[in-house]
């Protein structure tokens, strides 16, 4: 390798698409660091979309997001495993309420199948109830895809991470990139923290992937990414069972539905809209967008109980006008390669996104992604999966297991501290709960917030009052109280 | 065989209260399991005084008032368990649970005690429209960082909601230096106790807006405002009436959940009123031996009838262990209506039923000069007059069995408020 530039790779954006493409290219051997602007990895759309891997029916058949959905789709199962990352095949359906548009069914049903979506068919009324006892009084019938899934995203952002990081990819957060210019026959990045040379660029730079393309692109092939925001409501785990598989809606003279999905954490997920804003950093709810949201779920699933929401939530899908990703070497640009505009399904694709940017990448610099990952870091243990015997015996061994922080998704302080020195380590209560899940339960934190904020002053050794609840500016605390202040403190 | 005669689930004022009480009331072993690394619940955060003065005549501090029963308690011989989460109340009265020190460990009670509290409403559950930033804390969460880890979470501060908590916080955040800017509450009254309201925000000078509510959080990262919109009869915001206020922390004193999922798993029945587990007259559940007491059961606002409602539970539980649970009187419901939003107990068996039995309502809104009555059948059983009732105050009326006595199967007892 060129030993002129700092990093034979420099990979902008640590979302999933970004971690996918680290994960792979650990496998070469290249010298490779990840760039993100926040303090974890998996904060910008990858902590907030509807958490479900599509069969692959939706998108246009030929088009670059209908061949990576499927390929993502295949992909993700085995994958997660190998991580041991959340991920459940529960099958999707697609719900018509109405009798006129039932054709769409059939439509999606042949593109899905142009797609190579396996074990697609439409169910009829009553087949669709007993697959889906609690579906809409009003539908007809459905489209099942029972390849479909749900995934944790936190858990497959931050374990490919991971995995990239232990085999020897380097991660920098808090460095937004504000410049990319040429430098030879590579690339200088300059980042608010300094900056680097490499021979590659990788834009994964999820919606500002088009500030970065058009510092390098010809003009006349500028890229223009639109946030269209979602928003959703999560109701509690006593509501996670209310319907057993996604549920989209069949679009109708009425509109767009919404989709009502389990979530691999057993909570329910209702959402999302899709507005174009033009805020990059628009992720507020508004009373609109829920109560749109509130009134379309009930177009699928009877009843969805609204009441139980612990959270409301918006994302950010980074939308271009062509609706398809941006996959490739820039023209005229060498070197610099985008993955950009992978607006949904790219969770759902980001497996094989991960192994297509990988190639173009080891393409461009002549090396071939043979070499087995060397090292795999091992799961975090999740109490609730183990059996009593096997829980009390790692207590035994390790007694901070047995001590819950987390009373809602019962998360033990081994836990929290495992995350807080993993790979990739969790440095603020949003990146625990990203690893952990402590404080994503009904109660949101109310208890262990200052419990996990403990663990972190103390594993971290930093001042307690100095934490953020995700990453420089979201301080947690504004100071002591005056009998601390000055002092020790706990 | 068992292993305890009573398990307590929970170190708070009601389970600390009930083991008391089931030792007093001929207990053999009592344990109290406590997730915490100290007795007294969420009294160890609450260091303004006003506790007491129904029990002990006299204001005390939240953790003096829990030391009095906790001192009582270790003196009676009750055992407890710190550090330890219960996991699972099955309905044959085993309890199992996990700690650091024992591991994952189930024993047998003869009778058990819930006694888990609530937990506070969330921002997530009030879908408030804005951003998620830091700064958006519920009020016990605040009143913990201040009270116990000696953190101030913000210096400029909005609190939406007005109960207890919020009110509370508000007295204290100011006493910090911290401004409070105002108290705004979708209600056209305060959810919180009127001394509570004179004394944390009338005092200060903290403005109290009924009818309002928070419409926008911004601040992508730390709230940097928050705003405030009046809300028309229904509880719906006025388009127009938002008023910003530059703040960095946003508290919410949004309601009190009692925390039944332990309840639920060991097949409790809950009432959709309270959020609590449905109870006879001796507090017991529809589980068989399965007591609950205090804010598990329905939120209370002081802390002195918490502990007399767990003395109830506690003794009932010691009863049940010791003679197995041998009743099957005549089972009267009890029905509220009319203004009265809910009762516990809702079920008495009268031919057990204590002398007087003191049922404990809420109303559900604000009434003045109302008569509180029980009819059963066509018959005025109690009466009692009040000039002011408001959501925010627990009532009680008190049922005598004499009264009770001629009741027949058919006969339900509702309780309602009349015009005086």
């Amino acid at each position: 390798m060129d030993e002129a530039f700092d990093y034979d790779v420099a990979l902008v954006g640590a979302g999933v698409s970004g971690c996918s493409i680290a994960y792979e290219l650990a496998c070469c051997d290249l010298r490779v660091v990840v760039l993100d602007r926040e303090d974890d990895v998996c904060c910008g759309t990858s902590r907030a979309n509807s958490a479900i891997v599509h069969a692959g029916f939706d998108a246009a058949t030929g088009s670059l997001m209908a061949r990576l959905n499927v390929e993502g789709s295949r992909l993700m199962g085995p994958l997660c495993e190998e991580l041991g990352v959340d991920y459940q095949r529960i099958g999707s359906l697609v719900v018509c309420t109405d009798a006129a548009a039932r054709g769409g069914l059939d439509e999606l049903l042949r593109r899905g199948r142009q797609n190579g979506v396996e074990s697609l068919r439409v169910v009829e009324r009553e087949e669709l109830r007993e697959l889906e006892p609690n579906v809409s009084d009003a539908a007809v019938a459905a489209l099942w895809a029972p390849t479909a899934a749900i995934v944790n995203p936190f858990q497959l952002t931050v374990a490919l991470a991971e995995t990239a990081a232990v085999n020897g990819v380097e991660f920098r957060f808090n460095a937004p990139v504000s410049d990319v210019a040429r430098l030879g026959s590579g690339w200088r990045v300059t980042t608010d923290s300094g900056s680097l040379s490499a021979r590659v660029v990788v834009n994964a730079a999820g919606v500002h992937a088009d500030e970065l393309h058009n510092l390098v692109c010809r003009p006349d092939e500028r890229l223009e990414i639109t946030p269209r925001r979602g928003q959703y409501y999560v109701l509690d785990t006593t509501a996670g069972a209310h319907v057993r598989h996604t549920v989209f809606a069949l679009p109708t003279r009425l509109g767009k539905g919404v989709l009502v999905t389990p979530t691999t954490g057993g909570n329910l997920l209702v959402g999302p809209t899709a507005e174009d804003i033009g805020d990059k950093e628009g992720t507020d709810t508004t009373s609109d967008g829920l109560a749109e949201v509130a009134r379309k779920a009930s177009m699928t699933v009877r009843d969805v109980p609204l009441g139980e929401r612990i959270r409301t939530f918006s994302g950010l899908r980074a939308h271009q006008p062509g609706h398809d990703f941006v996959i490739g070497e820039v023209a005229g640009a060498a070197g610099f390669i985008d993955c950009a505009a992978i607006e949904s399904p790219g969770l759902s694709a980001a497996p094989a996104i991960g192994r297509m940017v990988a190639g173009l990448v080891a393409e461009r610099l002549g090396v071939a992604p043979t070499r087995a990952l060397a090292r795999r870091p091992e799961p975090i243990v999740d109490v609730t999966r183990l059996s009593r015997e096997d829980w009390d015996a790692l207590i035994a061994r390790r007694a901070e297991y047995g001590h819950v922080v987390c009373r809602c998704r019962t998360v033990t302080e081994g836990q929290i501290v495992d995350a807080i020195h993993r790979p990739i380590p969790a440095r603020s209560v949003d990146a625990v709960k990203r690893r952990v899940e402590a404080g994503m339960g009904r109660c949101q934190g109310g208890f262990c917030t200052p419990l996990v904020m403990a663990l972190l002053a103390r594993e971290l050794g930093v001042d307690e009052a100095r934490l953020t609840k995700d990453g420089p500016g979201s301080e947690l605390v504004t100071g002591r109280v005056r009998e601390f202040e000055g002092g020790a403190g706990r | 065989m068992t292993d305890y005669d009573v398990v307590v689930v929970g170190g708070g004022p009601a389970g600390l209260a009930a083991a008391l009480s089931a030792r007093r009331s001929g207990a053999g072993r009592v344990l109290v399991v406590e997730r915490d690394c100290e007795l007294g619940g969420i009294l160890n955060q609450c260091v303004h005084n006003g506790f007491g003065l129904i029990t002990f005549h006299e204001e005390l501090t939240g953790p003096e008032y829990a030391a009095r029963f906790e001192d009582a308690a270790q003196e009676a011989g009750v055992e407890f368990l710190l550090d330890a989460t219960v996991l699972d109340v099955a309905a044959d009265r085993s309890v199992t649970f996990v700690s650091a020190r024992r591991g994952v460990r189930c024993v047998r009670a003869g009778a058990v005690v819930l006694a888990m509290g609530c937990r506070e409403r969330p921002a997530g559950a009030l879908a408030l429209p804005g951003f998620r930033p830091a700064g958006v804390y519920t009020a016990g969460c605040a009143q913990r960082l201040a009270n116990r880890e000696g953190l101030l979470v913000g210096r400029e501060v909005v609190i939406l909601g007005s109960g207890d908590i919020g009110l509370i916080m508000a007295r204290r955040l100011t006493l910090e230096g911290a401004h409070v800017a105002c108290v705004a509450e979708l209600m056209p009254y305060s959810s919180g106790l009127k001394r509570n309201v004179v004394q944390c925000l009338d005092d200060f000078g903290i403005p109290l807006l009924l009818s309002h509510t928070v419409t926008r959080v911004d601040g992508r990262r730390r709230v940097e405002a928050v705003e405030v919109s009046r809300v028309d009869e229904a509880g719906v915001p006025i388009p127009g009436t938002g008023q910003t206020y530059p703040c960095d922390t946003l508290l919410l004193s949004v309601g009190l959940l009692p925390e039944n999922e332990l309840s639920r798993s060991a097949g409790v029945a809950l009432s959709p009123v309270t959020r609590g587990p449905i109870v006879d007259d001796s507090l017991m559940t529809s589980v068989p031996g399965v007591f609950a007491c205090g804010n598990v059961l329905h939120v209370h606002d002081l802390v002195d009838y918490v502990s007399q409602e767990a003395e109830r539970a506690g003794a009932s539980a010691a009863a049940f262990a010791a003679s197995g649970g041998s009743s099957a009187g005549m089972r009267l419901s009890v029905r509220a209506e009319g203004g009265v939003r809910y009762t516990v107990p809702q079920v008495i068996d009268v031919s057990r039923m204590p002398e007087r039995l003191e049922v404990r309502l809420r109303v559900d809104g604000v009434y003045e000069h109302r008569v509180l009555v029980a009819h059963l059948g066509g018959r005025c059983v109690a009466r009692r007059r009040r000039d002011i009732l408001v959501p925010g105050e627990m009532e009680q009326i008190v049922l005598r069995r004499e009264d009770l006595a001629g009741a027949s199967p058919s006969d339900s007892l509702v309780i309602c408020l009349e015009e005086a």
